[in-house]
């Protein structure tokens, strides 16, 4: 019991701050420089993305566990796993749309914008390359996730107060959010000493 | 007609380069970039994929129904990678360790459903072809090119080849010096980080350049700079409309585009 509390709170550690996904493995990049000009947009599209992924991964992993193993056909995960997530996603919508319509307010505009992003395919598959089970699979799309929330709404933070500097003209726009990126991401490398 | 593929293929290698111009496939631009050998060995593989993804949709155009047509395209789009990844992990076993999770990522990879739903599915096999076979080498040529110098710069290697040190080798015995001046590498450009500042003085730079074109006049609409990032407002690169059905009527879920942006203005 308390060895999996041990491996739970490093996978925590791991997948949100240290390898952070947006920074380290490079996913989900369109919507972490898209939609963070303002926080609370920021925190409204991390919100879909930790809903989203943690589902995701469930499904993908129940999947993957008791139809691909099974019959023997892994090889097909690539293809399962995107349609999967594609339909589970506008399903979802349509879920929220219909019986908690607070939630879809909240997260509606979102939700298909997701599906786009690569960091859900992408969990998905780490999930089963480092062979986690159901429950970790599940923890593993939750932890990654809120790494995605904390870095989307500190990149919005700094991007509303880059707002009032003087930027050189070339440097305007897209190339100062990715060097703030950059930054941001020197500052997540520290955190490897943690483990 | 021969004419009309050479533009086809022209354009996509040059004037709508995916990387320089378009923006396209960001993920693995960044991700895979740390070496010259694997932005080579991603962009072929992704070339691959994307000629013989936009043959079959090309062929496929006219029977593929119009409403589920993103769903068909993404299963072709899956099957080639698939295939793609096997060839890679016996064949190629080293550039599959290397690229890992990002050979099956391609599926998510914006150019090729940006290509299918942009290009293929509204013209013939053979400029379908070359326009696959521009826009992938246009696509190779930036991974390697970027790759280039974050390897050179981060590891003063080119290709594994520690060409720096070497010229800095020959330099030493020439001006006689017993111990010749080592090279040491910027690591960081190898590293994350490194990958952000790479793009963003690639940012900057097309920034200028489309200043510059407007300041004289000419179209640089083209010209993304960033694209934005903003899925919501990419218009034709397949990129916010991948699952969800543009022309459907409103109160669907295409109407994330117009109302999205009220939101994020």
């Amino acid at each position: 019991m308390l060895d999996v509390v041990k491996d739970l709170l490093v996978l925590l550690v791991s997948s949100s701050l240290v390898s952070n996904v947006v920074l380290c493995p490079f996913l989900g990049l369109c919507p972490f420089l898209g939609v963070s000009k303002k926080v609370n947009t920021a925190v409204g599209m991390g919100g879909a993305v930790i809903f989203v992924i943690t589902i995701a991964s469930g499904v993908t992993a129940v999947i993957y566990r008791f139809i691909l193993v099974t019959f023997d056909i892994t090889y097909l995960q690539t293809i399962v796993f995107i349609l999967v997530i594609a339909a589970l996603v506008q399903f979802v919508e349509m879920f929220l749309k219909k019986y908690v319509p607070a939630l879809y307010q909240a997260l509606g505009v979102y939700l298909p914008l997701i599906t786009t992003n690569c960091a859900v395919l992408g969990i998905a598959l780490t999930n089963v390359q480092k062979s986690y089970g159901i429950g970790f699979s599940i923890a593993s799309g939750l932890f990654t996730a809120v790494g995605f929330l904390i870095a989307i709404v500190i990149l919005a933070g700094i991007r509303e107060k880059i707002e009032y500097n003087d930027v050189p003209e070339s440097f305007q726009g897209m190339p100062i959010v990715l060097i703030t990126a950059g930054l941001m991401a020197i500052a997540f490398c520290g955190f490897s000493g943690l483990l | 007609m021969r004419e009309k593929n050479a533009t086809v293929f022209w354009n996509g290698l040059v004037k709508e380069n995916p990387t320089f111009v378009l923006m396209l496939g960001m993920c693995p631009t960044l991700a895979v970039t740390t070496s010259a050998i694997n932005g080579l060995g991603m962009g072929l593989t992704t070339t691959a994929v994307l000629v013989l993804s936009n043959v079959i949709i090309a062929l496929l155009r006219n029977i593929i129904p119009n409403r589920v047509r993103i769903p068909a395209f993404i299963v072709i789009v899956a099957s080639f990678v698939t295939m793609a990844e096997l060839l890679l992990e016996g064949f190629i076993p080293s550039l599959y360790a290397a690229l890992g999770i990002y050979i099956p990522l391609i599926v998510v990879n914006c150019i090729i459903l940006g290509r299918a739903e942009a290009f293929a599915s509204k013209n013939g096999i053979l400029p379908s072809f070359f326009d696959g076979l521009g826009m992938g080498l246009g696509f190779t040529v930036a991974l390697t090119a970027i790759g280039i110098v974050r390897e050179l710069l981060g590891a003063g290697e080119l290709f594994g080849v520690p060409v720096i040190n070497n010229v800095l080798k020959m330099i030493s015995s020439a001006i006689g010096r017993s111990e010749p001046v080592e090279y040491v590498p910027v690591s960081i450009f190898v590293l994350a980080p490194g990958a952000f500042f790479v793009l963003a003085a690639l940012t900057a730079l097309q920034n200028r350049v489309k200043r510059k074109m407007q300041e004289k006049g000419l179209n640089a609409d083209k010209i993304q700079s960033g694209c934005n990032f903003d899925c919501t407002s990419c218009e034709d690169s397949g990129c916010a409309h991948r699952f969800v059905d543009v022309n459907a009527p409103s109160g669907s879920v295409a109407n994330v585009k117009s109302s999205s942006k009220d939101v994020s203005p």
